[in-house]
């Protein structure tokens, strides 16, 4: 296809997409599945869960929803607010403008399936050397959407009657953005990004609340970094 | 009545979609401009700081545990990954620990 010739496509790309992505599938099946019995208590037959993690994927907007269809809120309000919910996306794709750039054939696919966790695997995780990039991403970013489909479809058909107490197990998508944390820690080792986030999360937790603090932390953040552009270059 | 969800679902769908392909829209045919290009180096650790304070939103200091759980498990992934820096054992026993301690607490 491209000067990569002797990059792995198939099981390799798959298998490296598959170690990537199994902290987002603890994550992912278990609060889809919460999500699933939440959408079926609500009065929606099964097959809705799943029809939306299939298109929309976006899991803070989908508990959203959740009680706004219950509630029968006009569709233009549920647009606006899936829109400030989802605000944040809009940046994620600067760091992966290049990445991205770079690839052909999945690349709508990439784009459309970039929730927060998938993004902080794909910018701080590098596949494995001999793996094609976009194989790779395509295999992490498609995994991840699997989980959540997967965990959305049991939790509507028995998610009431599943035996195992999971209470807790989601804090692997905590555990996640920790250790990504950690790995850019030791990629930017300068000070300035790390602080002016903290404050900025600080203040948009004070201001706005914990609802809908995550777009307000985020631009609050890369305003914030501006002044620092000689600094840190 | 379904008609009402499939139509929300689309409007969430092309909200969200739109979302997330503005910059590569915005940047398709121009090259981004330099404060761009320095933007992208440091937004990847600010949102992933931003996350793992957001993480924390819920849990109430005041009520007992006073976020020991949240707390104690977090710096267990965090020092556990700064040592052996394997992520599956970080996050496997970070959650472990967290899944017990909210029981017995």
């Amino acid at each position: 296809m491209d000067n990569q010739g002797a990059a792995h496509h198939g099981p390799s790309a798959l298998r490296a997409g598959f170690k990537a992505s199994i902290p987002v599938l603890l994550g992912y099946v278990t609060i889809g599945i919460a999500f699933g019995l939440l959408l079926v208590k609500s009065g929606q037959p099964w097959w809705i869960a799943t029809v939306m993690s299939l298109l929309v994927y976006a899991g803070a907007a989908q508990f959203m929803a959740v009680g706004l269809l219950a509630a029968g809120t006009g569709i233009a309000q549920i647009a606006v607010l899936t829109l400030v919910i989802n605000a944040r996306h809009m940046v994620y794709g600067l760091s992966l403008l290049d990445r991205f750039g770079a690839c052909r054939r999945f690349k709508s696919y990439l784009v459309f399936a970039l929730t927060d966790e998938t993004y902080g695997i794909l910018t701080t995780v590098q596949p494995p050397p001999g793996v094609d990039r976009e194989s790779f991403y395509t295999a992490v970013s498609g995994l991840d959407q699997s989980y959540w489909v997967i965990g959305s479809t049991i939790g509507a058909l028995v998610g009431g009657a599943l035996p195992f107490d999971s209470r807790g197990i989601d804090f692997a998508l905590t555990a996640l953005f920790i250790v990504l944390l950690v790995e850019q820690i030791r990629s930017v080792k300068k000070a300035a990004p790390y602080l002016v986030a903290t404050v900025a999360t600080g203040a948009a937790l004070l201001l706005v609340g914990p609802v809908n603090f995550l777009v307000v932390a985020i631009l609050a953040s890369i305003i914030g970094i501006l002044p620092f552009r000689k600094a840190l270059s | 009545m379904n008609t009402y969800v499939l139509g929300a679902m689309l409007a969430m769908t092309a909200v969200t979609v739109l979302c997330r392909a503005t910059p590569f829209l915005f940047f398709m045919k121009r090259r981004p401009p330099a404060v761009v290009d320095y933007l992208q180096r440091y937004i990847p650790p600010m949102i992933m700081t931003v996350l793992v304070l957001g993480s924390f939103k819920n849990v109430s200091f005041a009520a007992a545990p006073h976020g020991v759980p949240e707390l104690a498990a977090g710096l267990v992934v965090a020092g556990l990954h700064l040592w052996k820096r394997n992520t599956l054992l970080s996050i496997f026993a970070g959650t472990a620990l967290y899944m017990l301690l909210i029981r017995v607490m």
